[in-house]
């Protein structure tokens, strides 16, 4: 038996102690939103908050944490965590979405410690969440406008995800083209 | 000529299969065999749209959505024909029927050049197209899903959309043609009716006939639209196939064949059992959906499962393909292209006389290397076997052949199984394939009563996945005094993707056809080469090959844009100058390469790289899926020889834009997938093994290495919509290739891109 603070709960597991976390997360407290990718710390998409830490739940065994708070992305609930969200959904991050609850995960905790970071920043802080999709533009266009909406500054619409011109489109100039630049 | 008249012997064989069917009636994909379940008082006016009396508009996605966007494109086909409020729209996955059948993948896998519109190329799309509609599959894939879904989503739309404005204006009690419909409503006048509130009569009001809108009337369809799915894969409530399991679920792992080919000889399945949360220990037999063989332990937890599998200490019999070596096997590739053996997809133009009168001739060898698919979700599939029927949960790319697997592998009549489709989390061809499902339903049937839920390894999903071939290939060409083409021929050799989908469906027509997949971009592009020789020699070895994304493509591109740039070079000519001069008769695709060397300054000077080293602009122009696709690459050597893609620049013309967010997304994700196979993919295999089994050691791209991509998509008038899925993947290994080269870093003939040390190249 193994008690951990899981998302602000005290959750006693009937698990050996030595049962990395995710497994304890998915299979036996049966939350889904942290993934499997690789099992051996390389992907990124089992990333949790340990005290407030992105940890590998894949290589970090239930004991490790006893006692401590782990936070998964179900767990997530704070003004920082908010407007991550806000920004990936508004700027269609996703693509299949099984790395994004890790990307999630890294993005806010490199936001909580980093309140406007450069892209050098997101390279380091990002570089261990893998995305076969080819997020990787977005995210980073994401993290930016979340620090901008923390900042209190202006956010691009909703409904026009990459500042796509109002013209484009079939109506618009056949011979036309239109422009994103994203990195 | 024996082998073509083969190829139509083959369909001629559909034909006759025709006879039996007769003709039904134009758009008879409008309606299901069977009604769509409904509830809360919806209605379903056709086999892709219900609506709710709140409103509530559901419309169906028959394709699996894996990253690609397409719930959110497919529905808005729907929404803009019905004149909905966009609000109002949920999507839901369809149930398995023939008029979900995919019939543009089958249509673009004849082997016809696209230019092609003759009779009999005609009357076999038309026998191709009734074939897959009665006998065929539901499948997401081949980029089809736009080309295949604007019919009959667009139909179903303006179909429904009628039917309101009959129901309304009956109960107004006005001609029908005085009625609007606009954002889900009926109007006229001050008067308005909710779609929801004509719930009770608009059955009776459907129409025999309705007019699809004209393209300057649209208001959905070509604005940028957000995911219907972001938010819920930004909070992490999405489910996936691997989120799917029941709470009472058991967990299986399994032991695989440790080389190609191997069977169990025996094991030790009471040490596993007596091992903590074990249930249960199953062999597993294997069959011809490509499930192999094995033995699985289910457990408690998949953790349980995994760490139980060393006990079992299985004992394997090796098979065929116990020695096999992908070093060896390249060699022999090589051998087979240089001879120039194989089928001849393509001829056209005198081959012989302008290698005589040659004022120059270009001979080069490439290579590239098996790849795996490497999605972020390792397969997996949930089954429940139960007196009531079978229920499957899993993620698939062909849910029909799915259910087909599992009715065989239980032995149940299909109608006995429940197929829940799930989010994807990325599949790139490899959820076409459904080995695992009929695995997994092999480890159910065993513990009846049970949900049990199979996973692969990271490693397993890596090693024994279906690959994209290895292929090797030897281009020549003739060019005159100018350095202008006069003739080209391209010999390769290398495993057909068709015969590895034979394989997994158990379809001997699939094996036994020449897989046009092996050389299309070589026999399909736009260039008016004079003469020109397509051959393939598909070769058998014993690794399990199959679609990848862009298939052919994945590889063609390589070769041919490598190929025109190093023909460029021999005159020092201009690479985008050079492949213009063979668009003549192409305006769409003179277009996408006349843009995207504007947008990316071609001709103008590069910035050095801020550490010292070198720089280059590389182009590359690929024809795929309906799509013309240029990109201009940008890169940096540095003194040390390391490579950094910088800048990645590309024009689209896909022909009709559904969500011009969704193409930019599909081109960046497919980029990015390039970048990672020219720069680091590669599966060898030693010993009958495949040596790769992780992201340490199969790495892709990451943030870092992450390129600017600057998208721009042309807008033509009239071409129905193309394909986005994979266009973008095919250009971006030579695109670099031809980029390297012209920063003086020599010519990269073989993938994955590995510069040589310093010294070497001085
Ligand atoms: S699953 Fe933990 S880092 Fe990949
Ligand atoms: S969105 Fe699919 S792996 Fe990142």
């Amino acid at each position: 038996m193994i008690t951990i603070q899981l998302n602000g709960e005290a959750r006693t597991l009937d698990v050996p102690p030595e049962m990395p976390l995710l497994w304890a997360i998915r299979q036996v407290a049966h939350l889904h939103g942290t993934k499997f990718g690789c099992g051996i710390s390389v992907c990124g998409a089992c990333t949790v908050h340990v005290d407030g830490v992105p940890t590998r739940a894949c290589v970090t065994p239930v004991s490790a944490v006893e006692g401590k708070a782990v936070t998964t992305i179900e767990g997530l609930a704070d003004p920082v965590a908010a407007a991550v969200q806000t920004a990936w959904t508004a700027l269609s991050v996703a693509q299949c979405g099984y790395c994004q609850s890790g990307q999630v995960m890294a993005a806010t905790a490199l936001l909580r410690a980093n309140a406007a970071p450069s892209d050098a920043d997101i390279d380091a802080a990002m570089d261990g969440n893998l995305c076969r999709c080819g997020a990787y533009p977005r995210i980073r266009a994401a993290i930016h406008d979340a620090a901008r909406r923390l900042a209190g500054g202006a956010a691009p619409d909703a409904e026009a995800p990459a500042a796509a011109p109002a013209a484009l489109g079939p109506s618009g100039p056949a011979s036309g083209s239109a422009r994103s630049a994203t990195r | 000529m024996k082998r073509r008249t083969f190829i139509l012997a083959g369909l001629g064989a559909t034909g006759a299969l025709m006879l039996g069917v007769g003709l039904l009636p134009p758009r008879q994909r409008l309606r299901g065999r069977r009604g769509l379940p409904t509830e809360g008082g919806q209605v379903a006016l056709n086999g892709w749209v219900k609506v709710a009396p709140d409103g509530t508009v559901t419309i169906i996605v028959p394709k699996a959505e894996m990253g690609q966007g397409v719930l959110t494109a497919a529905a808005m086909i729907l929404a803009e024909e019905l004149e909905v409020d966009w609000t109002s729209v949920r999507v839901e996955d369809a149930p398995v029927d023939p008029i979900y059948n995919n019939l543009a993948v089958m249509v673009d896998g004849l082997p016809f050049h696209p230019d092609d519109t003759g009779r009999i190329k005609r009357t076999a799309r038309w026998l191709t197209t009734k074939w897959m509609r009665e006998f065929g599959f539901m499948v997401t894939g081949g980029s089809s899903s736009m080309t295949d879904l604007w019919g009959p989503m667009g139909d179903a739309g303006a179909m429904a959309r009628e039917a309101f404005r009959a129901a309304a204006a009956a109960q107004w009690q006005v001609p029908a043609e005085t009625c609007r419909v606009e954002g889900g409503a009926v109007r006229l006048n001050e008067r308005r009716l909710g779609f929801g509130q004509l719930v009770g009569s608009v059955l009776e009001h459907l129409p025999k006939t309705w007019t699809r809108k004209d393209v300057s009337e649209y208001t959905i369809i070509g604005r940028p639209r957000a995911r219907l799915d972001a938010a819920s894969k930004a909070d992490g409530t999405a489910v996936f196939g691997l989120d799917a399991a029941p709470a009472d679920a058991r967990y299986a792992a399994v032991a695989l064949p440790p080389t190609l080919g191997a069977t169990v000889a025996g094991y030790d399945a009471a040490a596993a059992r007596a091992l903590p949360g074990v249930r249960a220990v199953v062999p597993l037999a294997g069959g011809r959906f490509g499930h192999l063989p094995g033995v699985a332990i289910v457990a408690d937890t998949w953790w349980h499962a995994t760490r139980a599998l060393d006990a079992l200490a299985v004992q394997w019999t090796p098979g065929a393909g116990a020695a096999f070596s992908s070093v060896s096997a390249a060699a022999d590739l090589e051998a087979r292209a240089t001879r120039g053996d194989g089928f001849e997809f393509l001829k056209h133009g005198d081959l012989v006389a302008p290698f005589k009168r040659a004022a120059f001739s270009v001979e080069a060898f490439y290579g590239v290397p098996y790849l795996a698919h490497a999605a972020m979700e390792p397969v997996n599939c949930t089954v429940r076997v139960a007196p009531d029927g079978v229920d499957v949960w899993v993620g698939t790319q062909v849910p029909g052949v799915a259910v087909k697997a599992v009715a065989e592998v239980v032995g149940v009549e299909q109608e006995a199984v429940r197929l829940h489709q799930r989010l994807v989390g990325g599949a790139f061809g490899r959820r076409l394939i459904v080995d695992f499902v009929a695995m997994a339903a092999e480890i159910a049937k065993q513990v009846p009563g049970t949900a049990v839920q199979l996973l692969w390894s990271r490693e397993q999903d890596m090693r024994h996945g279906v690959f994209r071939p290895m292929v090797r290939a030897k281009l020549i060409a003739a060019l005159d005094g100018d350095g202008k083409l006069l003739a080209l021929h391209s010999a390769s050799a290398g495993q057909a993707m068709l015969k590895g989908w034979g394989r997994f469906l158990g379809d001997p027509m699939l094996a036994n056809i020449p897989d046009k997949t092996t050389v299309e971009g070589l026999t399909d592009q736009p260039y008016a080469i004079p003469a020109l020789r397509v051959i393939h020699d598909a070769v058998d070895l014993p690794v399990p090959v199959a679609s990848w994304r862009s298939v052919g493509h994945s590889y063609t591109a390589f070769l041919l844009e490598s190929f025109l740039d190093e023909c460029a070079a021999v005159k020092q000519l201009d690479p985008v100058q050079y492949r213009l001069g063979l668009l003549a008769d192409h305006p769409r695709a003179k277009a996408v390469l006349q843009l995207v060397a504007d947008k990316a300054g071609w001709g103008t000077p590069l910035a050095p790289p801020a550490g010292g080293g070198r720089v280059g602009r590389g182009v590359a122009l690929h024809w795929s899926y309906q799509a013309y696709v240029a990109q201009v690459i940008e890169v940096e050597v540095s003194p040390a020889n390391a490579l950094r893609v910088r800048r990645v620049v590309v024009a689209v013309d896909c022909g009709l834009v559904i969500n011009p967010d969704g193409v930019r997304q599909q081109v960046e994700s497919g980029v990015l997938y390039g970048l990672s196979a020219a720069l680091h993919g590669e599966i060898t295999f030693e010993g009958g093994a495949a040596v790769q089994g992780n992201f340490h050691d199969y790495p892709a791209v990451r943030f870092a290495a992450s390129p600017v991509i600057e998208t721009h998509l042309v807008l033509p008038g009239d071409a129905p919509p193309g394909g986005v899925g994979e266009v973008a993947v095919p250009g971006v290994a030579p695109a670099i290739a031809n980029a390297l080269f012209a920063a003086g870093a020599g010519r990269v003939r073989t993938l994955p891109i590995r510069l040589a040390p310093p010294e070497a190249t001085t």
